[in-house]
């Protein structure tokens, strides 16, 4: 996926929304500035599929030499997939981090807090601040 | 002249045979292990210990020894940590028979000087808080943070208050939040500005009913006094809530000022960081608290208490959250503190506080002009300065920093700590280091700073070991040494 148009949360994920049938899917991961902010990173804690998610509110985790960081959910919603690979190659989250490195899918079942999500645009200008 | 021979495993030094010690004939008559122990209890073969001779392991573990760094051998700020000077005379003391060699079951009549200690200590630990009931009971200061909260609990629930949250800054030491979940709250942050402070719109935006407790450290992580203290205290108690105040950063304030003053209704101490107790190798911690009145019933048992002039154990609380620790706590590392306040007396303890600050400001003064310090040009007893800018002109890290200070002779600050500050540096010199330590360690960072990248990427050079692989530590952790044979 292109960087360019994906959409961002200040709190780092970037989301995909693609219509699959009648419903919203939104593919979730963070992105390279932060993988470079967490330095290097040794665990993921995938949310389990079928996990009710909240806007703004943590839904797994991710552990560096540094510390944890909670990575946020973009949309309300229920997680669909996860990336089941990432634990194991957690390497892609740098090389990859708008591709191979996806961490998890969300169907979304409301869409409000989309609007509230950055352009890339806006998101490189945060991330220069 | 480093021994590498010796410092190899005690398991690759093992000889069949070998011994450190000649045990004396056994004087009673020796049963079977099978008629004491059911059959499931035992091993099937006995452990494979190393057999080695005293002068193996004396020269292994002093050789090791030498590969250290301690505040005994080299300047040590060490940021959150107040790695002051631990007097000899500490050590003297809590090595006297009559505190070392007690037994735990022994009568209380048998141990009153024990007791006694005991009593004063709570005593000293609820004057300089503030605050006026203590439990010496908890074995570290996060074990502090869980019982202090977990007695926080057991008040609501008497109280027929069923709340959930537990209110954490942003800067806070992971164990708050940590302690928080394990006392079964949900933990909330508070944003703090870039000022360093709480964020009182932020706050006012989390702040319901269903908070029970805000935990905050005064001074903070940054080094910083809250200057909303009193304010936030008052907000939280308006909603019926209570403040934890995290003592870990109360060599700032000792004599100066007091948390129960300000709004504090429970706080824990860290005997090793502000008393001067040894950290890590030098023995199990403590952890006390301290809280106001009505959370007193709720305090762990046994609380020592004083009859005319005899000491004894009150079990008798019958509101008690119960025991958290065996016995009375780790109590020499409290033989320590007692020592160390004694030795001061209270007008030592402020003069203590007064030159950690000092100290602090004083190095602050002169790092500045090296790395920013984001939050400002004062400081209580530490500061965070932040190596970002460099990163970004040179690709020197903090982390590159750190390492490079070992070559020199100089123990790293904390790094990557608080995670509010980029690339962040945290300095805590403690009252123990005398102006030339501070401007040398000053000299050497400017120094460091001018270094090409390149040498600090590999720092350090001079040490025994390296830079680890903190990556492969983590994810593919090797933990005993039969692991390490069949990795190799």
């Amino acid at each position: 996926m292109k960087q360019e148009d994906l959409l961002y949360a200040k709190t780092h994920e970037w989301v995909a929304v693609a219509k699959e049938g009648g419903t919203q899917i939104a593919t979730v991961g963070i992105s390279a500035f932060a993988v470079e902010a967490l330095t290097d990173l040794v665990f993921i804690e995938l949310p389990a599929v079928g996990k009710q998610v909240e806007a703004e509110q943590p839904f797994c985790e991710v552990e560096s030499v540094k510390a944890v960081s909670d990575i946020y959910a973009p949309v309300d919603g229920e997680v669909v997939a996860v990336n089941s690979a990432l634990p194991d190659t957690l390497e892609t989250l740098s090389s990859d981090p708008y591709g191979a490195g996806w961490i998890a899918k969300i169907k979304v079942t409301n869409d409000a807090n989309l609007a509230k999500l950055l352009d890339h645009a806006a998101y490189q200008k945060q991330c220069e601040e | 002249m480093r021994n590498s021979r010796d410092t190899q495993l005690l398991c690759e030094l093992s000889r069949p045979g070998r011994r450190a010690a000649r045990l004396p004939a056994c004087d009673v008559p020796e049963r079977d292990i099978a008629d004491l122990l059911p059959t499931e209890a035992t091993a099937s073969s006995p452990p494979a210990l190393p057999e080695v001779t005293e002068p193996q392991i004396v020269r292994h573990f002093v050789n090791l020894s030498t590969m250290n760094m301690s505040v005994d051998t080299h300047f040590y700020p060490l940021g959150s940590c107040t790695m002051k000077y631990n007097p000899k005379r500490n050590e003297r003391a809590a090595a006297m028979p009559g505190f070392a060699d007690l037994h735990p079951c022994q009568p209380e009549e048998t141990i009153q000087g024990m007791l006694a200690l005991l009593y004063e200590m709570q005593e000293y630990f609820q004057e300089i808080s503030g605050l006026p009931a203590c439990s010496l009971q908890p074995a570290a200061g996060a074990h502090g943070e869980l019982t202090a909260l977990l007695v926080a609990a057991a008040y609501f629930k008497d109280l027929g208050e069923n709340r959930s949250k537990v209110l954490v800054p942003d800067n806070a030491h992971g164990t708050n939040p940590a302690s928080a979940a394990m006392a079964g709250y949900r933990s909330i942050t508070v944003k703090t500005t870039s000022d360093g402070f709480v964020d009182m719109a932020d706050l006012a935006s989390k702040l319901d009913d269903e908070v029970a407790v805000m935990m905050i450290t005064n001074p903070s992580t940054l080094g910083l006094f809250e200057p909303h203290m009193r304010e936030i205290a008052d907000q939280v108690h308006a909603r019926g809530g209570l403040i934890y105040l995290d003592g870990a950063n109360m060599n700032a304030i000792l004599g100066i000022t007091r948390p129960g003053d300000w709004g504090a209704d429970m706080q824990h101490y860290n005997p090793h960081k502000t008393f001067s107790g040894p950290h890590g190798g030098g023995g199990p911690g403590a952890g006390p608290i301290c809280v106001i009145e009505k959370l007193a019933p709720y305090l762990p048992t046994p609380i020592v208490r004083k009859e005319d002039s005899l000491y004894a154990l009150d079990f008798n609380l019958p509101k008690t959250i119960g025991r958290v620790r065996s016995f009375f706590g780790n109590v020499g590392v409290l033989v320590r503190a007692y020592a160390y306040i004694r030795t001061h007396g209270p007008d030592g303890l402020r003069e203590v506080s007064e030159n950690a600050v000092l100290n602090a400001n004083y190095l602050l003064s002169r790092v500045k002009h090296i790395l920013p310090v984001p939050q400002g040009n004062r400081c209580m007893h530490e500061f965070v300065a932040s190596a970002n800018t460099l990163k970004k002109d040179k690709g020197i890290t903090a982390m590159d920093i750190a390492k490079r200070l070992l070559d020199y002779g100089f123990h790293a600050p904390t790094v990557y700590f608080p995670l509010t500050v980029p690339e962040a540096m945290m300095c805590e010199p403690t009252e123990s280091e005398s102006k030339e330590t501070l401007d040398a360690f000053a000299e050497v960072l400017f120094r460091i700073t001018e270094e090409d990248a390149e040498l600090l990427h590999d720092a350090p050079h001079s040490t025994a070991v390296s830079r680890p692989d903190e990556v492969r530590a983590a994810r593919q952790p090797v933990l005993t040494w039969a692991a390490l044979s069949e990795a190799n």
